[in-house]
């Protein structure tokens, strides 16, 4: 597949400008670049989330694409019964694609979304990941990390580690799993094009800062996203049909040495503010680990 | 009952139970998309479809998901792309289902959901009463009660009409065991008299790319300018309709009945059944299989002088208020047996029931009695006894409209 890039990306656009979302929210850029990349042949279906205010307050919205909006906990089921129901009408031209955020992937959505995975069902699924509940204002989700506060993490901040969702995906044997980060565009984009062209239920993980929920200013965005890469926080990659390779940012840092420390990303945001030193530690070796985790299964692939 | 099958053929009688019929008669609705979770005493509907489908004898995409809000989500999805859609469940699975059903009704999609009536817990219980769909009355579906298998399986067919004329999704109840399980001689319309009666579902927009529209987006209360200026409907408006579409959908009803009856022998030109209620002056009313022992009970009393009638419900939504106040209006005395309770209160349908004649000039004492929850038995002898309970206390001057009384030991 040849590569995109920033001349070569299609100037048509499916989110036209003016959305609901806040200034600087990731999930705007990356659906912008994900809505690209399909290229006006997919249906699509979001549960609540941010996503269901970015797609505008009927009768008016700002996505070119036909959506349907469902309940929490059934985007991929309601993604499952539109595969089912284009085959039984007999249109196969178009993909169909979810798209929903890790309150709903990692939380109340992950029963359809493994079942659908388990029975090899048609489609992509696309978690954005905020790491909290933030269209009911940020409270904790499965995929909040530890040490950050929320708004039912208040003071002690979060005591767990966040679940590993992209595993356990791959652990359903999906032909492919990657994960991809807004602040990394074509990155993205080449994904949603490479899972477009496979068949059966492909999962990707778009790793999405979100200004209020983490406190930072409406203009670090792509900095923040750079930093969880850089420091190992967020890893890119793709395993295709039992393949891995690490891709983008993430083979840049393999590539050149050691990611930076994990504190450069912490403290750019308000959400850590009261972590110790020792969830500090904490925090970095448990990137530490995962990174060299990563790493190895680059090499031996 | 039945006269000439209009398709020429005529086809003999089978032995079926209620879960056989209602599968046999999505198969002769031609569903295109299935997804159904098991629960007793559902689980027959959803492995004969499987089967009709590997043989290869339904050109359907079956799905087997993993819970029942899934199911209806994937129905939901499949019928906004154009796709007729079926789904059975009991119980916990259609609580489960609760917030798919107001999202597949508020859509507007005209789903059929197969609901074999069970008793829901704590505790565990898998026997039959109607708490389950009651518990959903208020979602937005048209409810239809079957009284046997022949009803099981015309109504499958009739629901299909209906919801495609209305765009409403429709839930055909029939009682757990009693026709679930049961084996009864049914009738099964030949494919060709069904497809003459049943044109394709063609749906009033799908999602397409070629006209990309978003379905339900977040609604303000007040009416909104679209981009060209246009005022489109608030979330009221929206929910006005759906409401006037259900106080529609009795014309609808009873055509698709009638309409039934001229080409299949069997009229269900009315939301009621009567029997022996032109001169009834006691009137036992309830609805599912339990209106036919209603039947034995009325015939014994009258035997034993008192007139009674029997006044069956086959919709329960719509309510089809005006028409039972009108079968009313001549009764002294009206029982209702109830197999839910609104708890708090008493039998949803005497509640209902009672709002219908409020206004209508009917006079008659109306008494209520919970019967049959988590399939307690019910025999007719026990709700004649029940009639003659009330009546002595009608002639005593003693009927207590106020709560209702529990057919059980305390
Ligand atoms: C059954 C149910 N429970 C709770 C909610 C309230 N709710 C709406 S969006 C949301 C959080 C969404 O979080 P996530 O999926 O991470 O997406 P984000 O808002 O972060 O984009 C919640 C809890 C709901 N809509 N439905
Ligand atoms: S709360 Fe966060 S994720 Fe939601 S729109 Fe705002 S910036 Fe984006």
């Amino acid at each position: 597949m040849s590569q995109v890039n920033a001349v070569s990306l299609t100037e048509k656009e499916y989110l036209l400008p003016g959305n609901r979302l806040c200034p600087g929210c990731a999930l705007s850029l990356a659906y912008r670049h994900i809505l690209k990349a399909l290229d006006g042949r997919a249906i699509i279906t979001v549960p609540a989330s941010c996503l269901t205010v970015l797609h505008g307050m009927y009768p008016v919205t700002s996505v070119t694409v036909p959506c349907v909006n469902t309940p929490f906990a059934s985007v991929a089921a309601s993604a499952a019964g539109l595969v089912a129901g284009l085959k039984a009408v007999g249109r196969t031209d178009l993909t169909v694609v979810a798209v929903a955020g890790d309150g709903g992937t990692h939380d109340i959505g992950i029963q359809a979304l493994s079942g659908a995975a388990e029975r090899h069902d048609d489609f992509i699924y696309i978690c954005y990941d905020n790491e909290g509940y933030m269209n009911t204002g940020n409270q904790r989700s499965g995929s909040s990390p530890l040490g950050a506060i929320s708004g039912t993490t208040p003071i002690l901040g979060k005591r767990q580690h966040q679940k590993d969702i992209v595993a356990i995906m791959e652990a359903h044997a999906v032909p492919y799993v990657a994960t991809a980060n807004a602040s990394y565009p074509l990155d993205l984009y080449q994904k949603v094009r490479k899972a477009m062209s496979m068949v059966g239920l492909r999962f990707i993980h778009v790793y999405s800062p979100c200004p209020p929920g983490w406190g930072f200013p409406f203009s670090a965005t792509i900095r923040i996203g750079e930093l969880a890469v850089q420091t190992g926080w967020n890893v890119l990659y793709e395993v295709e049909n039992g393949v891995f390779q690490l891709t983008a940012g993430s083979e840049s840092v393999a590539r050149k040495g050691n990611p930076t420390h994990v504190r450069e990303f912490l403290t750019a945001q308000g959400r850590f503010s009261n972590v110790t030193e020792e969830t500090v530690q904490e925090l970095q070796d448990w990137v530490t680990a995962k990174w060299q985790r990563y790493l190895e299964r680059a090499r031996s692939s | 009952m039945t006269e000439t099958n209009t398709a020429g053929r005529e086809p003999p009688d089978q032995m079926l139970d209620g879960n056989r019929a209602a599968a046999i008669g999505a198969k002769l609705c031609r569903v295109q998309v299935v997804a159904a979770y098991p629960i007793t005493p559902q689980t027959p509907v959803t492995e004969a479809l499987s089967e009709f489908v590997e043989r290869r004898e339904l050109p359907a995409q079956y799905i087997t998901v993993e819970s029942e809000h899934s199911a209806l989500a994937v129905c939901s999805s499949a019928s906004l792309v154009g796709a007729r859609t079926f789904t059975a469940t009991s119980s916990h699975g259609l609580a489960y289902m609760h917030e798919m059903l107001h999202w597949v009704a508020g859509t507007r999609l005209p789903v059929v959901l197969a609901c074999v009536n069970r008793a829901i817990g704590a505790p565990w219980n898998v026997l039959n009463d109607q708490q389950d769909s009651i518990s959903q009355r208020d979602t937005g579906w048209i409810q239809m009660y079957a009284r046997n298998n022949q009803e099981i399986l015309d109504s499958m067919i009739q629901a299909y009409k209906i919801a495609e004329k209305t765009y409403l999704p429709v839930m055909v109840c029939y009682d757990g065991y009693i026709l679930s399980h049961t084996e009864m001689p049914v009738e099964v319309p030949s494919q060709d008299a069904v497809d003459r009666y049943l044109p394709p579902y063609r749906p009033h927009t799908v999602l397409d790319p070629g006209n990309p529209k978003n379905y339900n987006l977040v609604t303000l209360a007040n009416p909104r300018a679209n981009a060209e200026g246009v005022l489109c409907h608030g979330y009221m408006e929206i929910r006005y309709l759906l409401q006037e579409a259900l106080q529609k959908s009795r014309e609808t009803i009873s055509a698709a009945g009638q309409e039934f009856g001229e080409l299949f022998g069997r009229s269900y030109a009315k939301l009621l059944w009567e029997h022996r209620m032109q001169d009834a002056e006691i009137a036992i009313v309830t609805m599912g299989s339990l209106a036919l022992e209603a039947v034995v009970a009325a015939d014994a009393l009258r035997k034993q002088g008192a007139k009674a009638g029997v006044l069956g419900l086959r919709v329960f939504r719509p309510f089809p208020g005006r028409d039972i106040a009108e079968a009313l209006r001549r009764c002294r005395l009206v029982v209702v047996f109830d197999k839910n309770v609104s708890y708090g209160n008493e039998g949803a349908t005497c509640n209902e029931i009672k709002a219908a004649l409020y206004g209508s000039g009917a006079s008659a004492a109306v008494s209520n009695f919970i019967v049959g929850l988590g399939g307690r038995d019910v025999k007719a002898r026990d709700l004649a006894d029940a009639v003659k309970g009330a009546l002595s206390s009608l002639e005593r001057g003693a009927l207590s409209n106020e709560c209702a009384q529990w057919i059980c030991e305390i």
